[in-house]
């Protein structure tokens, strides 16, 4: 019997991680379903990204108040997760507390700081809850998030709440336990805790039995909450606490104003122009499509993007499309293109291999209304804390509509007739180009 | 005074130092050919050796393919890179910031190797190196001018300190709006919006930001682009403001305070 709890840890753990394994490969065959784009070029430059950017979080601290605050979450939740390899330990072997005999006072003093931490993650949930439901800041209540995506944002906050709950609660009956000098919670004399102490007039009434049995409780739950939450993160926005890191990685280099170029067209065009240069034999490489219609057409680094999306809006918050109240709202470029993706994945997961479903990223999620509203201002691009790129989507899909479907405003075509004649966007003579200098007096 | 054109140098076997890129808003539209006099009139006074290509000169691309036109772009890209590496061209100084990032970012690539300036850059250059001598108390000293950061220069490119610096010569009051630098705001023009109207919204842009310009109660709203000039020009008009409030480039503040 007494090795009852072990071996039910054990299967809890073995299947928690099953699944998440499971799910996060979904999630890696997903992005690689994007077209190849090399971005392992300057690694110095890349890992100077990742330490600053998301170990460091550097662009939360555009806004520091809010950006202090959600170190605090960060920095304690994946701090006080040390305390989760003793729990887990200890659950495998059916010991209490392993790490207290051979750290003593270090121990207390380690616990301590957890706890420290874990009020500081509480509070801070507690005013992100505030933040999100009660003074309604524009970018929350936006209707981006109406339905799942608001209610992942509360579940998420709440669920560190509880987390951060239950272990204050376990050590609190613990010591209370071992300061009655109960059963095997008196082997091992840690003295109260600096944070969790303050819970004892809660629970001082309450038999010692009836502690154990709260300890417990708290302890299952609390390991069981944080199983739950790791098989939660890849179907959340929360997933950003983990691809943040690989998309600093390969976060594009370049300017910002450079846009990708299409070399498959740079060829076309310098063979029409100089027929010489084209190669004699005819090229068998079927060329794809050019731009964007679904996600499969976007790079990989596109659809990374999208699954590290948190749905923060800050970019939508500085899009001036947005701001004047146009359809384009960047956040929700990122969040369609994660839905298709997941809907791609889903379809692939049922029939083996994609089957045609008459839907795509295009016009079924993103409408041309919201394409042809975005000024390519990069505000977006700055903006996003883990360097996500709604502008590359954007203009990846705009390719597709004006060279696969001739697709343009009026104003667009007439544009392009006269750069194409005229050779400037309006049209005048380009013999009058130089007149201005004429003028010079 | 006269602006040669690559073609007359050539044939006058001399090699300007600079090409001025003078681009299709500083060549044609009526507002920013004013720019382009301004920006030559300090070239000339300063005596720097520069030409234009005049009618060799194309549209770089940029607007067909922000516009999601890139068959049309790389025509475009292919006849202007042909020219200028014909004549030899190492370094091109622009007052249009979708010009500079093209020609310095997108060129290369195609291969179309420049070093390219934009011109508040370079003004700050012939600044600092004392060769543009600024009145004692010239016109615009200690008026109340707002900066307005265009996005291909600021976030596109990373300048956002020389345009101030060239104001802050002028000994105006330099005053920011809330949006700037980094947050600047957009004016409206970028990514082929120049030349379409605005997708059906509550307001324009352009208008939005100029309400942000006019806040600072800034008398000078200087602009370092001819697109955003031409935005913010019409939404001072458009709030009425045109007699109390001016739009001007900074080679315009720039050339009407030399001494």
């Amino acid at each position: 019997m007494q090795y009852v709890p072990q071996f039910l840890f054990i299967l809890l753990s073995v299947v928690a991680i099953y699944f998440f394994v499971k799910k996060t490969g979904q999630i890696r065959r997903n992005i690689l379903l994007g077209r190849d784009e090399k971005l392992t070029d300057q690694p110095a430059k890349r890992w100077r990204n990742l330490l600053l950017l998301a170990l460091g979080q550097k662009k939360m601290f555009r806004n520091p108040l809010v950006a202090v605050m959600h170190l605090v979450i960060y920095a304690g939740f994946i701090i006080i997760n040390l305390e989760v390899l003793e729990i887990v330990l200890d659950g495998i072997f059916g010991t209490h507390r392993l790490f207290a005999p051979p750290l003593g006072q270090l121990y207390v003093w380690f616990i301590n700081g957890f706890e420290f931490l874990a009020v500081g993650v509480f509070t801070v949930c507690v005013i992100f809850l505030i933040r999100r439901n009660i003074l309604k800041l524009k970018r929350f209540a936006s209707k981006d998030l109406d339905g799942w995506p608001r209610s992942d944002a509360n579940y998420i906050l709440i669920t560190e709440i509880i987390l951060m709950g239950l272990f204050l609660k376990m050590n609190a009956c613990d010591t209370l336990l071992q300061s009655r000098g109960y059963g095997h919670y008196a082997e091992h004399i840690t003295g109260n805790f600096a944070f969790s102490s303050f819970l004892h007039p809660l629970l001082n009434h309450f038999s010692s039995e009836t502690l154990v049995v709260f300890e417990r409780i708290c302890w299952w739950l609390h390991i069981t909450g944080i199983f739950i939450f790791l098989n939660y993160l890849p179907y959340s926005k929360h997933l950003h606490i983990l691809l943040a890191f690989p998309n600093a990685y390969y976060a594009r280099l370049e300017p910002l104003g450079e846009m990708k170029n299409m070399p498959e067209i740079q060829k076309e065009v310098l063979y029409s122009m100089d027929p010489s240069s084209a190669p004699t034999t005819a090229e068998t490489i079927a060329p794809h499509k050019f731009g964007a219609k679904d996600v499969t057409d976007l790079s990989w680094k596109n659809l990374m993007d999208a699954y590290s999306c948190t749905e923060c809006g800050r970019c939508t918050a500085a899009c001036p499309a947005n701001i004047t109240g146009k359809l384009l709202s960047p956040r929700t470029i990122m969040m369609k293109t994660r839905d298709r993706l997941e809907e791609v994945g889903k379809n692939i997961n049922t029939n083996k291999q994609f089957a045609d479903d008459n839907k795509t990223l295009l016009r079924d999620h993103i409408s041309e209304e919201e394409l042809r509203a975005c000024t390519t201002c990069n505000a977006c691009v700055e903006e996003c804390p883990v360097s996500i790129s709604p502008l590359d989507i954007i203009l990846q899909l705009r390719r597709y509509l004006v060279m696969e479907e001739s697709s343009a405003p009026p104003e667009w075509n007439s544009t392009f007739s006269n750069i194409e004649n005229n050779f400037a966007p309006w049209k005048f003579s380009p013999d009058d180009r130089g007149k201005w200098a004429e003028e010079m007096v | 005074m006269q602006v040669k054109t690559m073609a007359e140098m050539m044939a006058n076997g001399q090699t300007p130092d600079v090409l001025f890129w003078v681009g299709c808003s500083g060549s044609f539209d009526q507002r920013a050919q004013k720019i382009t006099k301004a920006f030559a009139t300090i070239l000339n006074k300063v005596g720097v050796n520069y030409a234009i290509l005049g009618k060799e000169e194309a549209c770089t691309g940029d607007p067909a393919r922000r516009a999601g036109n890139e068959f049309l772009f790389q025509m475009m890209a292919y006849n202007n890179i042909q020219v200028l590496n014909g004549y030899g061209i190492k370094k091109i100084v622009t007052a249009c910031p979708h010009c500079f990032n093209i020609l310095k970012n997108e060129y290369s690539e195609l291969g179309g190797n420049y070093e390219v300036i934009h011109h508040t850059v370079f003004l700050q250059g012939l600044i600092d190196e004392g060769k543009i001598k600024l009145k004692e108390g010239g016109v615009f000293k200690g008026k109340k001018i707002s900066y307005h950061d265009s996005c291909y220069l600021g976030r596109a490119n990373n300048i956002y300190e020389a345009p101030r610096k060239v104001l802050e010569a002028l000994d105006a009051e330099l005053v920011e709006m809330k949006r700037c630098k980094s947050n600047g705001l957009c004016c409206g023009a970028g990514g082929a919006q120049m030349f379409k109207e605005d997708e059906p919204g509550t307001k324009r842009i352009n208008i939005e930001r100029t309400d942000e310009a006019l806040a600072t109660g800034a008398t000078v709203i200087a602009s370092a682009c001819p697109f955003c000039n031409t935005m913010m020009t019409d939404g001072v008009k458009n709030r009425e403001k045109e007699n109390e409030v001016q739009v001007l480039d900074v080679a315009e503040l720039v050339a009407a305070s030399m001494e």
